[in-house]
C-alpha cells in the first residue's frame, strides 16, 4: 500500500496514498516550512486511496500551522465528505467558544483544607439530620402511625438473620477453636488446662463474639444496604418514593435498622454457642478434658454479666452497622462510581464505629466493675 | 481491505433465551453504505437481534457473517481483534461513568492502535468537535444532559473509524429537536464517511428521514413480516401490523405524513 504523502508544489498541496493510522504519516509542522508568509495553498486529494480520522487530525493541525504562518488554505478541491467533516469540526469549535463554564478546577492547597473542614461540618449536620429523622420514624412506629410495611421488615429480618447463620457459624467456630489453641499454650505451663473453658467463655461471650458478628455484618449487610439504597437512588427510585409521598425513613431505613438491631443479639448468642463448641473440640482432642468437665468449668467461671454485656454490645454494633449502611446509601451520588464509594464508606465507617464503641463499652464496664 | 458489497449477512438465524425462542429462521443482508433499520413493536426482539450482531449473544442456530467473516466461527482472540471494526452506540450512551469524555474516547484507541498519546488526544478532540461537544473533554458523563451523552456515545462509537455502526434507539429519551439534530448528524457522518449503519428505532421521523432499508420483526410469527425501504413499506404495507406501526397507531396520520 502506498504511504501517505503530502507533496508541496507551486501553491498546491497534494495529499496522496492510503492515509490510515497504521501507516507512517507526514508531520504537518514540516510540510509548511518551505512556504513564504502570506502565501495561499490549494489542498488537493485527487490521488487519495483511503483515509481515516488521522487525516482529519492532520488537516486540523495543518490549519493551525497555516494560521500561525498566515498562510491561506483553500479546501474547495477536497472530496465532499472530507469537506463536510471539516465544516462540522469548524462549527463544533465555533460553538465551543460560547461554552464558558469549564469544569471545576483543582483548588489551591489551603483552600482544599478549608473545603475539607466545611465538608466535615456539612457531613456532621447531615448525620444529625439523619438521626433526627430516624428518631421521628421510631416515634411514628411507637404510636402505630408508621408507613413501614410488615413484609419489608420480614424480608430484612430474614436477610440479616437466618441468611447470615452459615458465615457466623464458620467464623465463630474457628475463633473458639483458635482461642482455645493459643490459650492452651500458657495454660499448660501452669498445669491449668481446665481453665481453657473460662478463657473461651469469657473471651468470646464478652468481647470476641459481638465484635466478630459486628464486623461480619458490616461487610455482609451494611455494604448491601449502601449498595441497594445507592443504586435505588441512582435509578431515581428514591425520587419516585418521595413524589408518592412515601416517607423514605419509614419505608426503607426503619425495616433495615430494626432488623439489624433485633437480629444481632440473636446472632451473638448463636456465635457464643458455636464458639464454645469450637473450644470444646480443642479441650477434648488436645488437652484431654471430658466435655462434661469443660462445660462445668465454663458454667462456674463465666458470669451472667459477661453474656449480658456481650449481647448488649452486639445490639449496639448492629445499630451502628445499619446506620452507616443506610446513611451512605441514602446520601449516595447518582452513578456507578458513587455507589462503589458509598459501599466502601459504609464498611469502613461501620468498622471504625465498631472499634470505638467496643473500646468505650469495655472501659465503662471495667470502671463500673460490671 | 476487501470491499465486499454486503458487510452483514444473516442466514437462518434463530435467537433464543434458553428454551424460549425469540425469532426463528431470520435471513437478511445489509448493503454497504446503507442505513438499515430494525423496526417492530416493543419486545419483538429488535434489541436481541442487535446484541447478536455486535457479538454479545451467540446465535442458537444459523450464521452471522460480518465483513465477510463468520463471526461466531472465529476463535476467541480473533473475535476480539475483529470487534474494533464495528462501533456501537448503546441506548443510554453506555459511557463509562468513572472516566471523562476524553478518557472514554481514548480507551479504544489505546487498546487497539499504536498511536502516541498526542495523536490520541487530537483524534478525541476532533471527534468531540464533530458531534458538537468541543470543550467538554474534561467532563464526566454524569455532568452532561441526555442528548449530550448520546452524542458523546456516538463519538466514542466512531473513534476507531469502524466500517459498521450500530445504534440502539438513538433518539429515545431525547426532545424532538435534539432527536432531529442527532438524525442529521448520523446522516452527515454516513454521507461523508460511507459507513454502514444498522439502527434499532421506534422513532417514525427517524425511520422516514434517515432509513434506506428496513425489516419489520413480528413477535407473533417470530419472523420478518416485511422488508423494503420505509417508503415502500408505507405505501404498500405487506401486513396490517406494519401499516399501523408506520402510521404511529393512527391511520389518519398516515395520510398527513409527507
Amino acid at each position: 500500500m502506498p504511504q501517505p504523502q503530502a507533496i508541496l508544489r507551486e501553491g498546491e498541496l497534494a495529499l496522496t496514498g492510503n492515509w490510515r493510522r497504521d501507516q507512517v504519516r507526514p508531520d504537518p509542522r514540516t510540510v509548511l516550512q518551505a512556504l513564504p508568509r502570506h502565501a495561499s495553498l490549494l489542498l488537493k486529494a485527487g490521488d487519495l486511496e483511503g483515509w481515516d480520522s488521522t487525516l482529519l487530525v492532520f488537516l486540523e493541525r495543518l490549519r493551525q500551522e497555516a494560521a500561525a504562518r498566515e498562510v491561506a488554505l483553500e479546501t474547495g478541491a477536497l472530496p465532499e465528505g472530507l469537506r463536510t467533516l471539516l465544516e462540522m469540526g469548524e462549527r463544533g469549535r465555533a460553538a465551543s467558544h460560547r461554552q464558558e463554564d469549564t469544569p471545576p478546577q483543582e483548588a489551591p492547597f489551603l483552600a482544599q483544607w478549608g473545603f475539607f473542614a466545611l465538608g466535615l461540618w456539612h457531613t456532621l449536620l447531615e448525620v444529625l439530620q439523619f438521626l433526627g429523622e430516624l428518631l421521628f420514624a421510631l416515634g411514628r412506629l411507637a404510636t402505630l402511625r408508621s408507613a413501614m410495611r410488615p413484609q419489608d421488615l420480614r424480608r430484612q429480618l430474614y436477610a440479616c438473620g437466618p441468611a447470615a447463620l452459615p458465615i457466623i457459624a464458620l467464623i465463630s467456630f474457628l475463633m473458639g477453636l483458635v482461642l482455645a489453641f493459643v490459650g492452651s499454650i500458657p495454660l499448660k505451663w501452669f498445669q491449668a488446662q481446665p481453665y481453657v473453658a473460662s478463657l473461651v467463655g469469657i473471651g468470646m461471650l464478652r468481647l470476641m463474639s459481638p465484635v466478630m458478628v459486628g464486623i461480619v455484618m458490616a461487610g455482609r449487610t451494611a455494604a448491601a444496604y449502601a449498595a441497594e439504597l445507592g443504586t435505588m437512588k441512582a435509578n431515581e427510585e428514591l425520587d419516585a418514593f418521595q413524589t408518592q409521598g412515601v416517607p423514605l425513613m419509614d419505608f426503607l431505613v426503619l425495616p433495615r435498622f430494626l432488623a439489624m438491631s433485633l437480629m444481632l443479639p440473636l446472632l451473638c448468642l448463636f456465635a457464643d454457642l458455636v464458639s464454645i463448641l469450637g473450644g470444646m473440640l480443642v479441650a477434648v482432642m488436645d488437652l484431654g478434658l471430658t466435655p462434661h468437665a469443660y462445660w462445668n468449668t465454663l458454667v462456674t467461671t463465666t458470669r451472667t454479666n459477661d453474656l449480658v454485656v456481650g449481647v448488649l454490645t452486639c445490639a449496639i454494633l448492629g445499630l451502628l452497622d445499619a446506620l452507616c449502611g443506610c446513611y451512605q446509601g441514602m446520601h449516595c451520588g447518582r452513578n456507578a462510581a458513587a455507589v462503589g464509594r458509598a459501599t466502601t464508606s459504609a464498611v469502613v465507617y461501620s468498622i471504625v464505629c465498631i472499634v470505638i464503641a467496643t473500646s468505650l463499652i469495655t472501659v465503662i464496664t471495667v470502671v463500673l466493675k460490671y | 481491505m476487501p470491499l465486499d458489497d454486503f458487510p452483514i449477512e444473516v442466514s437462518h438465524l434463530t435467537m433464543a433465551y434458553g428454551s424460549r425462542v425469540v425469532m426463528e429462521d431470520l435471513s437478511f443482508q445489509v448493503r454497504r453504505g446503507e442505513v438499515f433499520l430494525l423496526i417492530g413493536p416493543s419486545g419483538c426482539g429488535k434489541s436481541t437481534l442487535l446484541r447478536h450482531l455486535i457479538g454479545l449473544l451467540p446465535p442458537a442456530k444459523g450464521t452471522i457473517r460480518l465483513l465477510g467473516r463468520e463471526f461466531w466461527e472465529l476463535p476467541e482472540e480473533e473475535q476480539s481483534a475483529f470487534l474494533p471494526r464495528i462501533g456501537v452506540l448503546f441506548q443510554s450512551g453506555g459511557l463509562w461513568s468513572s472516566m471523562t469524555l476524553e478518557e472514554n474516547l481514548a480507551l479504544p484507541l489505546q487498546l487497539h492502535t499504536r498511536l502516541d498519546p498526542g495523536e490520541i488526544r487530537e483524534i478525541c478532540r476532533c471527534k468531540l468537535e464533530l458531534v458538537g461537544l468541543a470543550g467538554f473533554q474534561d467532563y464526566y458523563p454524569a455532568q452532561l444532559s441526555g442528548g449530550m451523552q448520546k452524542r458523546a456515545g456516538l463519538a466514542r462509537a466512531m473513534v476507531l473509524d469502524p466500517e459498521i455502526l450500530f445504534f440502539d434507539e438513538p433518539s429515545a429519551g431525547l426532545d424532538p429537536v435534539s432527536a432531529r439534530n442527532l438524525d442529521r448528524l448520523i446522516q452527515q457522518l454516513r454521507d461523508s464517511l460511507g459507513t454502514t449503519i444498522v439502527m434499532v428505532t421506534h422513532d417514525l421521523d427517524s425511520i422516514f428521514s434517515v432509513g434506506t432499508q428496513a425489516i419489520y420483526l413480528d413477535p407473533r410469527t417470530r419472523s420478518i413480516l416485511g422488508r423494503g425501504t420505509p417508503q415502500e413499506l408505507r405505501s404498500q404495507p405487506p401486513a396490517p401490523e406494519i401499516r399501523d406501526f408506520l402510521a404511529g397507531g393512527d391511520p389518519e396520520r398516515l395520510a398527513q405524513r409527507p
